[in-house]
């Protein structure tokens, strides 16, 4: 069915370009409501890449915790300060020079990576699909160790959180 | 040959695709045929979803006037049948009002974002016997993954509003429906883990048995994931108890204040949606979905959909609305730790023998809803009396 690949090729390259469209008014736009939406846009365009990819599992986890919960946590926290109706908010100051020399220093690394890594593309390669089943079995048996502490990290994190945000003790204070 | 009848009816609508399919075949290409597959599964949905909104808000004033001791619709066709369509060409005709200083683009693209996500999850419910429009694998994550961005467009709408009741709308639906997410997701876990599948189909499948009635809520762990699913389910659509981002009362209309017209009814519809989609969901997880003895399977899936609604319907003509901090306060500190314990008494009904499962599991149960309870009493400050000085 070459029409159906070429069709699929056609709409996997306007996601992408749909995606640098929205990272860059990610980091342009001068609303803050606007950035976080088109941040969200990004998100899910990146998310119809993974389902390209035959990524599925990832693509759904993807939309879950970035477009559902992160971007939602965002666009709460913007809700909460001033900037709500702000339509003017700075995206550059002057430390805008260095980051982007750092940026292109990290892209200019990240190139190098890429182009030097042999990527085993194989037909058998191509093909291979990791299952949630087998995501699944790696996570409860050789990867168990860093499983477990990644979550003692995030319950400390969690209880860290609880305790930041306490209101302090009235009598503590005297 | 009763059985032989009791199959074609069952398979009446994948019988009808099929033929269909086999006609186009005979004159198109491959690829075309593929796409037609496509167009056919994609057309039903995208027709049923309105339709099904339609008649759900005919039966919900239908079912509430009856609660309330009165008719409710009944001068628009026999019975008020044709009540869906009147509404329809009433919202088609009204004025669209744009508030001045709203952010235009935004608020124009709230109620069309919001139709997406509601209408994308219909692709995994298994509506009958091969009749998933979609046999995704990963079916059930799908399903609460892209019912978790139904949040984004409900705050755009709020915040392009300009307009304080709006604002506290959205900002109430955006806690609450974070909140509920996760009682949610952890219910939806024992029904995982049984039938060690995500896939919608797969845990349907998992409940067949003696006359197919061997559904997940006929055990402990099955009851109590059901309950809190479903309640978490009528707070995740904003309805009654859990209407706080729309609180007539309180807020004029939540989020939607400032939408007319079709606009506002594209709110409406994919709220109705979604009823009928998280309904439908809480059927196939727990009730055992299209599974059931003498009906064909779509009669059973829809059947059992609608009992959930009316139920929902039903809470909506009985319960007063919650308080914010009860609302919150019931998700964090009573339906979490009780789907936490209920994942636990899940992995002992697998590891232990029958009887003896049911009596650890309902003594696990009980101990932790007595002590639920009993931590969650609410503060009553003692009474106090003022003898009148005389």
């Amino acid at each position: 069915m070459p029409i159906l690949e070429i069709a699929v090729k056609f709409g996997t390259y306007a996601v992408m370009a749909g995606i640098l469209i929205f990272a860059l008014g990610v980091v342009t736009l001068r609303n803050l409501f606007h950035c976080a939406l088109c941040l969200a846009a990004a998100l899910i365009g990146t998310a119809v890449i993974y389902v390209v990819l035959q990524a599925e599992y990832l693509a759904a986890i993807q939309i879950l915790l970035y477009a559902g919960a992160v971007v939602t946590l965002i666009i709460f926290a913007i809700m909460l300060t001033e900037h709500l109706a702000e339509t003017t908010i700075r995206q550059n100051n002057s430390q805008s020079p260095l980051a982007i020399t750092g940026l292109l220093g990290l892209v200019a690394l990240l190139t190098v990576l890429i182009l030097r890594t042999p990527w085993p593309v194989t037909q058998t390669a191509l093909k291979a699909k990791v299952s949630v089943m087998g995501l699944g079995k790696a996570l409860m048996g050789t990867y168990a160790f860093p499983f477990e502490v990644i979550s003692i990290i995030l319950i400390a994190a969690l209880i860290g959180t609880v305790v930041i945000a306490k209101k302090d003790d009235p009598e503590e204070r005297l | 040959m009763i059985r032989a009848i009791e199959f074609y009816v069952d398979m009446i609508f994948v019988t009808a695709k099929a033929w269909i399919l086999d006609l186009l075949s005979r004159f198109l290409p491959d690829w075309m045929v593929v796409l037609a597959s496509i167009t056919i599964s994609g057309v039903v949905i995208l027709c049923m979803g309105p339709i099904i909104m339609m008649y759900l808000t005919l039966l919900e004033r239908k079912l509430i006037g009856r609660i309330q001791n009165r008719y409710g619709p009944n001068r628009v066709g026999k019975w008020g049948l044709l009540q869906p369509i009147a509404d329809g060409i009433k919202m088609f005709t009204k004025e669209d009002i744009v508030p001045a200083n709203a952010d235009k683009i935004v608020h124009l693209l709230a109620p069309i974002v919001i139709v997406v996500p509601a209408l994308m999850v219909f692709l995994v419910v298994p509506f009958g016997e091969r009749m998933t429009a979609v046999n995704l694998n990963i079916g059930l994550l799908y399903f609460i993954a892209i019912s978790s961005v139904t949040v984004l467009p409900i705050f755009m709408g709020s915040w392009a509003s300009r307009n304080k009741y709006s604002l506290l709308g959205g900002m109430r639906t955006a806690a609450q429906m974070i909140s509920y997410e996760i009682p949610m997701t952890l219910a939806v876990v024992p029904a995982i883990m049984m039938s060690q599948s995500l896939s919608t189909n797969t845990i349907v499948l998992a409940q067949a048995g003696d006359y197919d009635l061997h559904w997940f809520i006929f055990t402990p762990w099955g009851i109590v994931g059901f309950i809190v699913f479903f309640l978490c389910a009528t707070a995740e659509c904003n309805r009654p108890p859990f209407d706080l981002p729309e609180a007539e009362s309180e807020l004029v209309a939540g989020f939607h204040t400032e939408y007319s017209g079709m606009k506002f009814a594209l709110f409406y519809m994919a709220e109705y949606m979604n009823t009928f989609t998280l309904c439908g969901i809480a059927a196939t997880l727990f009730l055992g979905g299209w599974q059931g003895p003498f009906f064909p399977s779509w009669l059973w899936f829809f059947g059992k959909t609608f009992v959930l609604i009316c139920v929902m319907i039903w809470f909506r003509g009985t319960f007063p609305r919650f308080r914010v901090d009860h609302l919150m306060g019931f998700a964090w500190k009573f339906l979490l730790p009780l789907t936490l314990v209920n994942i636990l008494l899940t992995a002992l009904w697998q590891f232990t023998s029958n009887l003896a499962a049911w009596f650890w599991s309902i003594l696990v149960l009980g101990i932790s809803l007595w002590t639920l309870v009993k931590l969650n009493r609410t503060f009553v400050p003692e009474k106090r009396h003022y003898p009148l000085e005389s």
